[in-house]
């Protein structure tokens, strides 16, 4: 009933009735797209004039895209009509860049100071960081934003140099390390005992085009976690490499790899909450990519059988978190009730096992795979039938 | 037999009054009937039983799952969850066994509502209203859930829209929020709200943000169940965006590329200025190391972290490689035993801002280990490809005397880590003839058992105090 706050994210509410807007902890989707996207922001750019040339992007500079320009005061207005209406849980703005980074960035932080400072806006703002803009202004975003993100564009920085040239790679890290440098003086107490003010309490992301490079996903999940672990990011994007209008010459298009980007996001899992090391992932790909067509956790777990079966009444929790169809929720339950009893088939199904994927890899007081977790076509019971890969 | 019914608003709070005092009067659930229903306090005919014993006292987990379980739809809902209740009186761990096919039951329902409660507050839309002689802002939605959860989900709606007046009309409530105070009054049937030509923006905003080449409804439908449709302005533009999406895509697809702008070719080139891999020029020691590409250790790096301090200074102080934190900002010593080192070089009086304080490599070597970087030790080649900035720093500083820190230092300076223990507090030279004064790296002194530190620091302390003797004995002689 009360989900639990975002760890390190900041509740707010306007119950003084001198302001509008909530953040839970946790967002809230408030349309789905027919793409199957959740739309929680208004996610829009300031402009989409700019004077760089990234290869992937349809508002490029050598793009024939209709440019067009929101005043700071429009996209205020927009912002909070959408949110009275409940349309909306914040607003995430990004921007082309016009002129120089610096003038851009003070465009965003204005708008998000208006929605602060004049409105008394408590929903939530995301803003899009411009990596080459001044300290002073990243500084400033930080102080009204929930979150600031700066997006890597490509996993590689040869990718990045071959196909958005005016970006620099190094640039881009150095602003990730500074945010992440401000967020900790802004938790550290000084000597008075005073707080600073909190700086990006929701932390900052970033986002990666999959699919536009020659990159594997080994390679992905690499930088994924150097990003991670160098930044402390709350969380990477992956973004399939989709059509856009007006496509540069130089990247043609391809359709969108949804599977892949699906599998990444899988990955992206088990190394965050699942203890997986991306060595023991990558260990597990065919030719430095996941597997289309079975899970990265079940790819694992199917390439280390001599690990299984398992013995789900005594096993240590990081090899529960180890078993194809057994989440989070599910394992911390198993943990709760087999302090009292001892488990059987039927209690892993109430506690929302799949155990479909489970059960050639457990063993419970009533259930042992026998020759299941050997058999050799086990991965062909798992595998979807072949003509339906091409819908990816 | 005994019937029991439940106002419909204050339903969760009159059900646990009822339960509390069934379950003292050790009333069991097959005799209880329960029921929800308009006007329930007139039609409560049964005295409520005499609470007999102490207070009744449940886990902590039944109270947040009641609450919700309360507002199912299920008519069962009241005695399933009196029945659990009476069952924990024998068995109080009986909530923690997930496996239990009567908790499995509720907890299912209890899931069941907080989806449909999560749902309404992403799902309701409101529209604005007139307000006339009010500075508040009015609006009103009509909203349809599946389960009984106004009374539950209206105080997100209170913590959100403070400022504004507004009211959510269900079938089976209402919930009206005016100047700050939150009433609930009877279900009433759909209003008929004016036009808000706000929902022209936000379908141009939906039509907008739908990707046509990424086309997935099931995944949408799976999120957003058209049950919820019809109250909600974007759905109606759902059918054309599905029908039109593969054209669309195939249309970006086919559309051949265009001739760039004529101002693109002006914008571009005035931006992407020749840039040179190692600049000839090393006076700037920080672009240059930037562009260093020697061994494979940039990659990784947030960037290289050259030395630092006075280019007259007397002493240089060498270490092995920027840490976390020295990565972070791109200043040497900066982290955990830069501070260590601080501390002790103020006790032994050698100032640090007098110094040249560098590394033997310039850029962090570290293993990501879950949220952690963990540091791990430059091998020779990276060594020795490090060196070339190393000395370059040697040549523009001059030092007198160089100290070096643990032996990733000492084998650049020297050729030779062999024997650290043993060469420490020793004066070497290097192949040019400055002297190097050989000591422990400080973050050897975080890493070791605390009963060995306070004696390892001794040490440590013992060598800085000997590189400021040094330095006073060579200030002394003139042929420097």
């Amino acid at each position: 009933m009360h989900p639990a706050p975002r760890a390190g994210g900041q509740t707010r509410d306007s119950r003084d009735g001198k302001g509008i807007g909530s953040t839970t902890g946790s967002g809230i989707c408030h349309a789905y797209a027919p793409d199957g996207r959740c739309i929680s922001l208004l996610k829009i750019l300031m402009t989409n004039f700019c004077i760089y040339d990234c290869a992937y992007c349809v508002n490029r500079v050598s793009s024939n895209v209709t440019r067009a320009r929101f005043t700071p005061e429009e996209v205020v207005t927009l912002t909070l009509e959408f949110y009275r209406r409940n349309y909306i849980e914040g607003l995430f703005l990004s921007s082309g860049i016009i002129r120089s980074p610096d003038e851009t960035m003070s465009d965003m932080v204005r708008i998000a100071r208006m929605l602060r400072t004049e409105h008394h806006f408590r929903g939530y703002i995301h803003l899009k960081t411009i990596p080459d803009a001044a300290p002073e202004l990243i500084a400033e975003a930080g102080l009204y934003a929930d979150r600031l993100s700066i997006n890597v564009e490509l996993p590689t920085d040869r990718a990045v140099k071959d196909y958005a040239p005016e970006k620099d790679p190094a640039q881009i890290r150095r602003a990730m390390a500074d945010v992440r440098l401000k967020r900790e003086a802004g938790k550290e107490r000084s000597f008075s005992g005073k707080r600073p003010p909190r700086f990006a309490p929701a932390g900052q992301s970033t986002q990666m085009i999959v699919g536009a490079d020659g990159a594997d996903d080994t390679t992905i999940l690499r930088t994924s976690t150097r990003l991670y672990s160098g930044y402390k990011l709350r969380r990477v994007y992956y973004s399939a490499f989709s059509p856009i209008p007006d496509a540069s010459a130089a990247l043609p298009l391809i359709k969108p790899p949804l599977m892949r980007e699906h599998r990444l996001y899988q990955a992206d899992w088990l190394l965050r909450f699942y203890g997986f090391d991306v060595e023991e992932i990558a260990s597990a790909t065919r030719g430095g990519h996941l597997d289309l067509e079975v899970d990265p956790k079940l790819a694992w777990a199917l390439a280390n059988r001599h690990l299984f079966p398992l013995d789900v009444n005594r096993a240590e929790r990081e090899m529960l978190l180890r078993v194809p169809g057994l989440g989070t929720k599910t394992v911390a339950r198993i943990l709760t009730t087999r302090r009292h009893r001892t488990l059987r088939y039927d209690d892993l199904r109430r506690m929302g096992a799949n155990l479909k994927q489970a059960k050639p890899f457990i063993t419970l007081l009533d259930w042992r795979p026998r020759a299941l977790s050997d058999a050799a076509d086990l991965r062909a019971r798992f595998a979807p039938p072949p003509e339906q890969l091409s819908l990816f | 037999m005994r019937r029991v019914t439940l106002p419909e608003i204050g339903t969760f709070e009159a059900w646990r009054d009822e339960a509390r005092a069934l379950l003292g009067a050790g009333i069991p659930p097959e005799e209880v009937l329960w029921q929800r229903g308009p006007g329930a306090d007139d039609l409560f005919t049964t005295d409520p039983p005499q609470i007999t014993g102490g207070p009744t006292t449940v886990p902590r987990g039944f109270v947040d799952l009641a609450r919700l379980v309360v507002c199912h739809s299920d008519p069962e809902r009241f005695a399933r969850l009196y029945a659990l209740l009476w069952a924990l009186r024998d068995d109080r761990r009986l909530l923690e066994d997930r496996g239990d096919p009567r908790v499995g039951k509720l907890a299912r329902m209890a899931k069941e509502v907080s989806r449909d409660r999560h749902k309404m507050t992403a799902f309701v839309r409101f529209r604005e209203l007139e307000a006339p002689g009010t500075d508040r802002r009015r609006f009103a939605a009509w909203f349809e859930p599946s389960h009984h959860i106004l009374e539950l989900t209206a105080p997100f709606f209170v913590k959100r829209f403070g400022d504004m007046d507004w009211a959510i009309f269900t079938p089976d409530l209402s919930a009206h929020f005016e100047d700050g105070a939150l009433r609930f009054t009877p279900g009433a049937p759909r209003p008929d709200l004016p036009q808000d030509a706000t929902e022209d923006l936000w379908r141009t905003y939906f039509r907008n943000i739908f990707n046509p080449a990424r086309l997935k409804p099931k995944a949408m439908q799976a999120e957003m169940p058209k049950k919820y449709w019809h109250n909600m302005p974007e759905t109606q533009l759902i059918p054309e965006l599905i029908a039109t999406a593969e054209t669309r895509a195939r249309q970006m697809a086919e559309a051949a590329p265009t001739l760039a702008p004529t101002r693109a070719g002006t914008i571009s080139a005035r931006l992407r200025l020749p840039t040179t891999g190692m600049p000839e020029d090393v006076g700037d020691l920080t672009a240059a190391l930037a562009g260093c590409r020697r061994c494979p250790l940039w990659q990784d790096a947030t960037q290289p972290v050259p030395g630092e301090g006075p280019l007259d200074a007397r002493l240089m102080i060498v270490g092995e490689q920027p840490g976390d934190r020295e990565d972070l900002e791109g200043r040497p010593f900066v982290g955990p035993a830069g501070q260590l080192f601080d501390s002790v070089a103020q006790r032994v009086g050698l100032d640090r801002d007098a110094t040249y304080v560098t590394n033997a490599v310039k850029h962090f070597k570290f293993t990501p280990r879950g949220k952690r970087r963990l540091h791990q030790a430059p091998n020779s080649g990276e060594i020795r490809h490090c060196r070339w900035w190393l000395d370059l720093e040697r040549s523009r500083v001059k030092p007198q005397l160089i100290l070096a820190m643990g032996a990733t230092a000492l084998e650049s300076l020297t050729g030779d880590r062999r024997g650290l223990m043993a060469r420490r507090g020793g004066i070497e030279r290097t192949e040019d003839g400055t002297p190097v004064l050989v000591t422990l790296h400080p973050s050897y002194l975080l890493r070791i058992p605390a009963a060995e530190r306070a004696a390892a620091e001794a040490l440590f302390e013992a060598d800085l105090r000997l590189a400021v003797r040094e330095l006073a004995a060579l200030a002394e002689r003139p042929d420097r």
